[in-house]
């Protein structure tokens, strides 16, 4: 039998319900408009705070913790080595927060593999002077180039160039609010004191915006080597060592991997931000369930026309049973029939999906906290047009289902005896 | 010898709703090639549920069926459906066109489903079996916008589609009035003589049915004259 035959009959009878057939397709056209286009809207928001947090943060963070050793005198003895020791009230010896073997260490990153790249960093602690009163805050030394090129530090720098940090002595990037708070502008000549009560001059050469506004009231950028002299250590002083990977999903395994080695610190991005991960997991999951949700409303919508029509057309069902169609037959054509509804309905879905989006792409949207957003953040991604495209199919497959198979199973003796 | 079209070995059946009853006892026949035979009995004796047993349509009976010497017992929905198609046309009381389709393409469907001809072929067959009619001018009509005649004898051309070994009819002239009745009547006798048609049409109509080359006659479910 030709594949166009059952295809033809489900076509008439499609034809001969044009309206409600059109009214089925359009909440499938409409589910899945709205799925596409909240999925696209939704992960264009995660990749939005994402980026907050991720392209600012190292896949893996090398530093050196002042904490007590782990390794205590008691340990030493022989006497209670077969005891469980208490030691209360130990203190950190003196060691510095300094990451040793930094040469080595480098070296060691600049051939590995994994390793797309690394910037060193100092974080101290300081104090910024406003008149009689102290401001405390942390000042981050830098390398303005690597920074930016794995950080993509120059995205926040809301005014002037970040590159002046390395061409400018003694010059100092103000965190907006901090900025604010000091009542300084650019050229300004502010004033900090270190830890240790060193007092020194710094150029303001720029201000940052990092989108989190606690950040930019505390935080201040400078070199690396403006950093060293300030605090007064050696040019190879490095408080932390920020590494991206290639591959963010083996920081974990690598950060353990180079705490053995390097007998550092090492903290990755997973576990530094694992509250992060599970809000974009919750945003996504919400945007497909309510996008299955229509669908499955949608589905509703087909099995009822189906059902209606199969009502309707039991007399046609039973005459091409009795004229030798088979309940397979009848079957598949109203399987057809469902499927039509969901392809063409699904089709223009996504086709209005995409418009949405874009037209959303295009909306304004102007907040103080992310200087380089200027509309709406989406995400085209082919991966929720494919999603869209089966499931549209596997829902009116399935709300096709149940009628088609109610009409394969009418005896048609039943209904001719019924006249 | 004769070549026997349709044999039926002993067909029981009863309903059990809402009490078993018997409808048919023991029926025996055989339809033989070219032979125009009609069936008749009082309301409620069992012809139309003997007739659908006939069709294969219905499968629960006892007994045994013979269409064109074989069984049709443990068969498969759709191998009876295939024989539907291929070796029996049936007319209905009502005509059961469908209104989606052109009178053309009513009569075409079971000649597709079957698949034997290309469609023109198919076609051209359809168009020939109107003609055969009388209603070739019909063709392109939708079947609401036909005379019930019409209808009926569109039915007719579509059961001739795939030249069936045999036609059933249920009362084909039921709802006809006198002048249409005849013209079904013509119809059948026409089928017969030029055509070599064997056909067991079921008929409440007396002079119908003498004129047929045999008339089978039921009462509560078995045959009592043949
Ligand atoms: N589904 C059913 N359940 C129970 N009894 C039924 C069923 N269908 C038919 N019958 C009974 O079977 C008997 C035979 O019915 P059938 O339709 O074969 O009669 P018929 O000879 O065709 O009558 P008519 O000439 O009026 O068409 C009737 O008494 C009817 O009440
Ligand atoms: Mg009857």
């Amino acid at each position: 039998m030709k594949l166009g035959l059952k295809s033809n009959i489900a076509k008439s009878l499609l034809l001969a319900r044009w309206k409600q057939t059109l009214v089925a397709a359009i909440g499938v056209t409409f589910s899945i408009t709205m799925f596409i286009t909240l999925l696209s809207f939704m992960n264009g928001l995660n990749d939005l705070l994402d980026g907050l947090i991720l392209n600012r943060t190292p896949h893996i963070r090398l530093f050196k913790e002042i904490k007590p050793s782990e390794y205590q005198a008691i340990n030493l003895s022989q006497e209670y080595k077969k005891s469980q020791n208490f030691i209360r009230s130990i203190k950190p010896a003196k060691s510095k927060n300094e990451l040793r073997n930094y040469e080595a260490i480098v070296q060691t990153l600049k051939n590995d593999k994994r390793v797309l790249g690394f910037a060193p960093k100092i974080v101290a602690q300081i104090f910024y002077n406003v008149g009689a009163t102290d401001l405390t805050g942390v000042i981050n030394g830098v390398e303005p180039e690597e920074e930016n090129r794995l950080f993509k530090f120059s995205e926040y720098i809301v005014e002037g160039n970040y590159i002046d940090l390395k061409n400018i002595p003694n010059s100092v990037i103000l965190g907006k609010g901090l900025a604010q708070k000091m009542l300084t502008e650019m050229g300004a000549i502010v004033q900090v004191t270190t830890a240790q009560g060193q007092i020194v001059k710094l150029k303001v050469v720029g201000f940052f915006q990092s989108g989190l506004q606690e950040l930019d009231k505390v935080q201040s950028y400078a070199s690396i080597k403006t950093t060293q002299k300030l605090l007064g250590k050696s040019t190879n002083y490095v408080s932390d060592l920020q590494i991206k990977l290639n591959d963010m999903t083996i920081a974990p395994a690598l950060a353990k991997e180079y705490q053995a080695i390097f007998d550092v610190d090492a903290e990755d991005i997973q576990t530094a931000n694992s509250q992060f991960e599970t809000g974009s997991s919750i945003r996504t999951l919400i945007s497909y369930a309510v996008g299955i949700t229509l669908l499955i409303v949608a589905g509703f919508g087909i099995y009822n026309i189906l059902n209606m029509m199969i009502f309707e057309k039991m007399d046609s069902i039973a005459i091409l049973k009795a004229t030798g169609f088979s309940g397979n037959d009848v079957k598949s054509i109203f399987i057809r029939i469902a499927l039509t509804i969901g392809l063409v309905g699904g089709l223009f879905g996504l086709l209005f999906g995409f418009l949405l989006t874009a037209v959303i792409d295009q909306i304004p949207f102007d907040t103080e906290s992310l200087p380089t957003v200027k509309t709406f953040p989406v995400r085209y991604d082919p991966k929720y047009y494919i999603i869209g495209a089966l499931f549209s199919i596997i829902t009116t497959y399935f709300a096709g289902f149940f009628p088609a198979r109610k009409a394969s199973k009418i005896d048609p003796v039943i209904i001719i005896r019924g006249k | 010898m004769k070549e026997i079209v349709l044999e039926a070995r002993n067909i029981s059946k009863e309903f059990h709703d809402p009490v078993t009853i018997q409808i048919l006892n023991n029926v025996n026949f055989k339809i033989y090639k070219k032979e125009f035979v009609s069936v008749i009995g009082k309301s409620g004796c069992g012809k139309s549920t003997l007739l659908y047993i006939l069709s294969t349509m219905d499968t629960e009976y006892t007994g045994e069926l013979l269409v064109d010497g074989m069984s049709m017992k443990n068969k498969k929905e759709a191998q009876l459906a295939l024989i539907r198609n291929e070796k029996i046309g049936f007319v209905f009381q009502f005509h059961y066109l469908l209104n989606e389709f052109s009178v053309l393409r009513n009569v075409m469907l079971p000649g597709l489903k079957l698949n034997k001809y290309s469609e023109q072929e198919i076609e051209q067959r359809a168009i020939e079996k109107l003609r055969i009619l009388g209603i070739d001018k019909e063709a392109l009509k939708k079947p609401n916008q036909l005379s019930g005649g019409q209808k009926q004898r569109v039915a007719i051309a579509r059961a001739l589609i795939n030249d069936p070994l045999i036609i059933m009819g249920d009362e084909p002239t039921g709802n006809l009035d006198k002048k249409n009745a005849n013209i079904v009547f013509d119809v059948f006798k026409e089928l017969t003589h030029s055509f070599n048609q064997t056909l067991l049409i079921v008929t409440h109509d007396q002079e119908f049915a003498q004129n047929t080359d045999r008339i089978i006659e039921m009462e509560d479910g078995r045959i009592i004259k043949q």
